[in-house]
């Protein structure tokens, strides 16, 4: 079977449009089918589908939705191969410009040139992007060879390119802990990594089998200073933070190298919903979801990625199928559920996802803690659940899932998420509050 | 229980982004006991961890007549971790030829490991 696709033809009219064929859009496509949408559109602006997954040729892929551990290849292939079983019209190497509240989505590609499409419903899966040098303002030369980890991925595992031959990374997100290992194996020098924060970014897994497995040193609380070299990088200057994060510079030092990859972060690639108007989150940066992932447009979806920024693509995956479905039920004119309950992040909580929940169904509600708590830690929910945690902590995100059972009785309007550090007394089981894993 | 004789090994599971933190419990080199683990292959690792730690390897080897450069390859099982370098050394010459299939095998029994490198990726053959 081919991994590529090409619609016979682009018909006028789908029931669903999805936008990105990643871990998230495939996962919707496949979704919108099932749930009785007759023609669902894919469109990917890359030649190939499977997004991002394609250059993390990494294990980790797979744990939830194939109940084995595969790479990110493996994954994406697999899950296109559901795609075109599910007769899902496929169209790559196209970008979508443009989305009106409407539904009309304007396209572009060099198969059918500049179109318009009108689509019952839209799913938006286009992922997120990578935080730049722009974002956290590194003073310095501007010399070659300063790059966003992501960068660095895609030239070392699809171009066949090495990005310099003594590296380091700024930033000890997952992206960055794997290129640190990605590198080494091609032979590379990672002389180090370093993080602003106290503690680690990405996994602790990756921690130990990117890092530790190869003695590759991890400078937590310290950050990037300076960058120096006139045409190729050739030197940085280093300093350790206090716990305001202001570098110490009498305590700074130089660290010769001509590649510095940065892994400082992922943005959502919203330009699509914020253009079209669609409610924003500014804790996300991406666009405000109910339960089923329908934005603040009428038909308009979202998830994934683009949504916040998720730790596996597996969890991408089934946030999606959600998308998909709701957005394919919608298609067969069945009605929404009742949305009236709002989420908001509270103690030591950055965000929550969704941000409205229903009574009518069970849904998954994702957040993550603002600060490490590196102890039993209790998640509340309102005064309707809590749970108690062995550790929360920024890297990881939370789920839990809230069904019919949990707001029954419940009559206010909102309900807020904390996890704070367990309390024995104030947290002492009650009856009154059941509970769910 | 422990007692004097018991050696006791401390590591984080690497077998699932979870990463259960994982005791074992040895006397005299042999495991007598696994625990922290959350499931049957978290005990599977806390044993294996403290008698022959392995790793999944990925790489990537050259591919002629594709649209990309690269074809990513994988260990078809676990390789022993201090000959992680060393496999992915032995994988740096090598180059197939489009089209490839998704779990094919690249190269046999990689630097003597007795573990096979398949591929991860099938590719098409570009005109």
């Amino acid at each position: 079977m081919t991994i590529s696709a090409e619609p016979r033809h682009l018909d006028a009219r789908y029931d669903v449009l999805v936008v990105g064929a990643g871990p998230a859009g495939m996962a919707a496509a496949i979704g919108a089918r099932e749930m009785g949408a007759d023609s669902v559109l894919l469109v990917d602006r890359e030649r190939d589908p499977g997004g991002i997954l394609l250059q993390c040729i990494h294990s980790g892929f797979g744990l939830h939705a194939f109940k084995e551990e595969i790479t990110g290849p493996e994954y994406a292939e697999r899950f296109f191969e559901q795609v075109l079983d599910h007769e899902v019209d496929v169209l790559t190497d196209a970008f979508v410009m443009d989305v009106t509240a409407e539904r009309r989505v304007k396209l572009m590609s060099p198969s059918v040139g500049v179109t318009t499409v009108d689509a019952g419903a839209v799913v938006l899966a286009m992922g997120a992007r990578e935080r730049t040098r722009g974002a956290i303002h590194i003073p310095g030369d501007r010399p070659s060879g300063v790059m966003t980890a992501g960068l660095a991925q895609k030239m070392v595992n699809l171009e066949g390119y090495l990005p310099g031959r003594r590296a380091v990374i700024l930033g000890s997100g997952d992206i960055g802990l794997i290129m640190a290992r990605r590198l080494t194996l091609e032979g590379v020098e990672v002389v180090g990594v370093f993080e602003l924060l106290a503690h680690p970014s990405g996994l602790g897994r990756n921690i130990v089998q990117c890092l530790e497995d190869f003695d590759i040193p991890l400078h937590l609380s310290t950050t990037v200073v300076g960058i120096h070299g006139r045409d190729r990088l050739e030197r940085l200057t280093v300093a350790p933070v206090d716990d305001q994060r202001q570098p110490l510079m009498d305590r700074a030092w130089d660290v010769d190298c001509d590649t510095l990859l940065l892994s400082i972060g992922l943005i959502p690639d919203a330009e699509l919903a914020r253009d079209l108007g669609a409610r924003m989150d500014p804790l996300t940066g991406g666009p405000m979801v109910s339960s089923t992932m329908e934005t603040s447009l009428p038909g308009v979806f979202a998830a994934g990625n683009v949504v916040h920024v998720n730790d596996l693509a597996d969890w991408v995956s089934q946030e999606a199928r959600v998308a998909g479905e709701a957005a394919g039920a919608l298609s067969t004119g069945r009605m929404r559920p009742l949305e009236d309950i709002r989420l908001l992040p509270g103690d030591n909580v950055g965000y929550v996802v969704p941000h409205t929940i229903s009574s009518d169904h069970t849904q998954t509600v994702s957040f993550r803690v603002r600060k490490p708590i590196y102890g039993d830690t209790q998640l509340r929910l309102g005064e309707v659940h809590r749970r108690k945690l062995k550790a929360a902590v920024p890297a990881e995100m939370i789920t839990i899932k809230v069904g019919p059972h949990l707001l029954e009785g419940f009559t206010g309007d909102a309900l807020r998420v904390d996890a704070v550090p367990f309390d024995a007394e104030a947290d002492a089981p009650s009856d009154a509050v059941g509970g769910e894993r | 229980m422990a007692d004097s004789t018991t050696e006791t090994a401390v590591y984080l599971c690497t077998g699932c982004p979870l990463g259960c933190r994982l005791e074992v419990d040895a006397v005299a080199g042999d495991v007598i006991e696994v625990r922290g683990h959350t499931c049957k292959r978290g005990e599977r690792y806390g044993r294996q961890e403290y008698l022959d730690p392995r790793r999944p390897l990925s790489t990537t080897v050259w591919v002629r007549g594709a649209r990309v450069a690269r074809l990513p390859v994988r260990s078809a099982e676990s390789v022993p971790r201090d000959r992680l370098v060393e496999v992915a050394e032995a994988l740096r010459g090598v180059c197939v030829d489009a089209p490839v299939r998704r779990g094919q095998v690249v190269l046999a029994d990689v630097a003597g490991t007795g573990v096979d490198v398949i591929a991860s990726r099938s590719l098409e053959p570009v005109g």
